[in-house]
């Protein structure tokens, strides 16, 4: 019984990071900007949470300290290739570079610190409940705020007027801009939100999982939120499918190394990876709908004429 | 008619001017737009008629002038502010969201925070009282042109604008689409609203407008009655010159058959593209074959086809010269003796950042290479052949040019393609595979490039031109075939088929059974 939970909930833990970052990637994406810095930032709002809750004593000011760092990190991005309309396969990939060299120096004091773990919520009586209990009602606050996260932005994408304009300037900022939408302003709303986002994702990591900093920690899992979104058919429920898959088989073939079955560690490793490419390569086996959905000015640069 | 010319304007621009680097694409504009009538905006292509209403509809800035509504001077800084002011505007290049619904893009042009199920039903009523029914739910992906097209007058339509523009309107339509389109124009205008015409279609601005004025190089050239007028008159306001004739005489008797279609078949690639189905062709040595059809029904999917862009598995289903073809590619179809223009200029006919030399190699290094290419297997440019033949063809052609030999992208539309399609005649081709060949082409230059594809087929090669422009049509073809949803209506010579029998074809009645559009009505509905 208690073992049963306790992989259940190491799966959660595992999964939150790449789900709250793939999230805001996703919005990002649907704006038609792809911002491939989502590693950059979460290792940023990492460290940036990390430290602030070492000076402050407060994880909670560590967690919002890491949001604003996010996000801080984003308009960077946002500024460069939205004014500027620099390349932003290049700009994106120069974020991530910054962001691991960023990180390492502000770093550079707090390793070994010992960290402050954001409390669990703990409903008395109910966290309790056998089984389940721990699982719902007995997470870190951040595990809620990502399913909060992926409700609220399916809710806006689909549902609101400020959603429609939103993916109606990735599918075609050109009519957009033509029928008066300011494509940049919505464009850097969204680029802070992916970045605000991967700022609190890294802080899940600092803060939650390991509460500790070491660098580079975020070992690729920002590839990995890019990834899921791409899969997921910019989707929010499919990447939020597609975090807890990966989490499961990373966890699973953690625990069958352990048992050793005789098969290659370096094949068990991959198989996250491969298991989720392949799950969301079937699901999304519909070609019409997956492009409808795939924002078709993803990536290029819009430059209004006037 | 007459006594609205004392009535202040709607809209009036005084000396309107748009200055793009060098080019003065809008200099010195005056005009003014009555209430309640059709008003033509005539020109050719590049002529500043889009410049014009983009800064109307304020999407762009004016460098210098004013524009005046309703007799007081206004700033129109965005397209809402336009809104806001009363204008409409339906685009010529369909501004709308392919992956999104009907209703969703008819919400993103309102600017109130009206539910989406109520502009559902708004659109629809509006849309039957107008004879434009629409299916609010529908992916704006799966609809034709002409659906396309009624989207964005409904939607211009619910602001419930003062003037409405509208640019190029029936380039999309079938004829009988275009009639649908002059009823509803004709309602609008009972209701008292006043429409901005942009045409380069003569008749159909004789027709509905009850006032023009004409356009050319950016200037204004004339202002005039269009019933009042000849075409011929017309056209000489807009071209600055009488516009040579084609003549097709001495197109002889159909020779051989150099390319066979029997039963050719092409899945849709994409969602947004058309399958070809059970195509059926025969073209004949000295035959201009036109095929005619709105834009949208196949016809790129068959160029790509025929050029060997992409293959059939069927390899006996596309025969050149009694050879199967249907597996070749390009190039192996090019050594046969064919040549191919696509219809995009820029990054598919033409690389617009290399030169005309380089382009001409790029097309031609296989079929040409003993004349371009030295040093075997090494595959050297020849500079002095490539130039020389650079020269033969600009001079063929008439095509203007600041340089030697320019980038392809710096020449105009109209002098590229004739670049282009000389490029392909310069070999002599056997068999010439055109489509869209004078699309957003002055008709100067349209008129030469025409009469070269009949010249072509007089000298005995067998000619396939895809065409929007039914005038051209009729002008160039011997035989002429209309192509509906990937299907080919089989070909009929052009001395007996009528604007009407393609208008009803291009609808998919083919021989008067109505087949083709219960299919598509049946495939819409779910």
């Amino acid at each position: 019984m208690d073992i049963a939970q306790n992989i259940l909930l190491t799966i959660m833990t595992a999964a939150t990071p790449l789900l709250i970052a793939a999230i805001g990637e996703l919005v990002v994406e649907r704006s038609g900007v792809l911002n491939l810095g989502v590693e950059g930032m979460m290792v940023i709002g990492a460290v940036c949470g990390f430290a602030a809750t070492i000076l402050t004593g407060s994880p909670w000011l560590g967690m919002l300290a890491a949001i604003a760092a996010g996000a801080v990190a984003s308009l960077l991005f946002g500024v460069l290739t939205l004014s500027l309309a620099a390349n932003q396969v290049a700009t994106g990939l120069s974020l991530t570079l910054l962001g691991l060299g960023l990180s390492g120096m502000i770093g550079e004091s707090f390793v070994g610190s010992a960290g402050i773990k954001l409390a669990s919520l703990d409903i008395p009586v109910l966290s309790d409940i056998p089984l389940i209990g721990r699982l719902i009602f007995g997470q870190d606050p951040i595990f809620y705020l990502s399913l909060i996260l992926t409700g609220g932005v399916a809710w806006f994408l689909f549902r609101t007027r400020a959603g429609l304009t939103l993916r109606a300037i990735g599918d075609n900022h050109a009519s957009a801009h033509a029928l008066g939408i300011n494509v940049l302003k919505i464009r850097y709303l969204a680029v802070m939100f992916g970045g605000a986002c991967a700022g609190l994702a890294g802080a899940h990591l600092s803060l939650v999982y390991t509460p500790q900093w070491v660098e580079n920690m975020t070992a690729g899992r920002g590839w990995i939120a890019l990834a899921l979104v791409v899969f997921a058919s910019w989707r929010p429920w499919r990447v939020l499918g597609g975090a807890y898959l990966f989490g499961a088989v990373s966890i699973g073939q953690l625990h069958a190394q352990a048992l050793g079955f005789g098969i290659p560690s370096q094949f068990l490793s991959a198989l996250p990876y491969v298991a989720t490419i392949v799950v969301l390569v079937i699901i999304s086996r519909d070609r019409r709908l997956t492009l409808m959905n795939t924002p078709a000015s993803l990536g290029q640069p819009f430059v209004p004429d006037r | 008619m007459q006594n609205q010319r004392t009535e202040t304007p709607l809209l009036e621009t005084r000396g309107l001017t748009k200055i793009f680097g060098s080019l003065r694409a809008c200099d010195g504009i005056d005009l003014a737009i009555a209430p309640g009538e059709i008003h033509a905006l005539l020109g050719e292509n590049g002529a500043g008629k889009s410049t014009l209403v983009k800064m109307l509809f304020g999407v762009l800035d004016p460098s210098a002038g004013e524009i005046l509504w309703k007799g007081k001077p206004v700033r129109i800084g965005s397209p809402g502010e336009a809104r806001a002011t009363g204008v409409g505007m339906v685009f010529q290049h369909f501004s709308l969201f392919e992956a999104l619904t009907v209703a969703e893009n008819i919400a993103l042009a309102l600017d109130g925070k009206v539910a989406i199920d109520r502009i559902s039903e708004e659109a629809r009523r509006l849309s039957l009282e107008y004879g434009l029914p629409l299916d609010p739910s529908a992916h704006v992906a799966d609809l034709s042109v002409g659906e396309r097209q009624r989207i964005e007058i409904v939607r211009s339509l619910l602001q419930n604008p003062e003037l409405i523009i509208l640019d190029e309107p029936t380039s999309v339509l079938t004829p009988q689409e275009a009639d649908k389109l002059f009823e509803t124009l004709a309602k609008l205008k009972a209701e008292g609203r006043s429409v901005l015409y942009i045409s380069h279609r003569l008749e159909e601005v004789q027709r509905i407008c009850d006032r023009a004025t004409v356009l050319r190089h950016g200037k204004v050239t004339g202002a005039c009655d269009p019933r009042q007028e000849t075409p011929s008159s017309l056209a000489r306001m807009m071209v600055g010159g009488e516009v040579a004739e084609i003549s097709g005489a001495g197109l002889g008797e159909p020779g051989e058959v150099l390319v066979e279609v029997r039963k050719l078949s092409a899945p849709a690639r994409t969602p947004f593209a058309v399958a070809l189905r059970d195509v059926d062709l025969t073209v004949r040595a000295g035959e201009v074959i036109a095929i005619a059809g709105v834009a949208g029904n196949g016809q790129s999917e068959l160029f790509d086809v025929l050029s060997g862009e992409v293959t059939v598995s069927d390899a006996d289903s596309l025969r050149i010269a009694d050879v199967p073809a249907g597996r070749l590619g390009i190039t192996a179809r090019r050594l046969m003796g064919c040549s191919f223009v696509p219809e995009e200029r820029h990054g598919h006919a033409a690389v617009p950042n290399m030169n005309l030399s380089g382009n001409l190699v790029l097309s031609r290094y296989a079929s040409d290479r003993e004349a371009f290419l030295t040093g075997g297997w090494l595959g050297l440019i020849s500079s002095g052949p490539v130039a020389a033949a650079t020269k033969r063809i600009s001079a063929a052609m008439d095509v203007r040019k600041s340089l030697e030999d320019p980038p392809a992208g710096s020449l105009s539309g109209g002098n590229l393609q004739k670049f282009i399609v000389g490029r392909e005649l310069d070999r002599q081709p056997r068999v010439l595979v055109v489509n869209q060949p004078t699309w957003g082409v002055d008709a100067g230059a349209a008129s030469r490039i025409r009469q070269a594809l009949v010249d072509l087929a007089k000298s005995g090669s067998a000619v396939i031109v895809i065409s929007q422009d039914l005038d051209e049509v009729f002008e160039i073809a011997s035989s002429i075939s209309v192509i509906n949803e990937g299907q080919l209506s089989k070909p009929e010579p052009a001395s007996s088929m009528t604007r009407e029998r393609i208008g009803l074809l291009m609808g998919g009645f083919h021989d008067g059974t109505g087949h083709g559009t219960e299919t598509a009505e049946a495939a819409h509905a779910h």
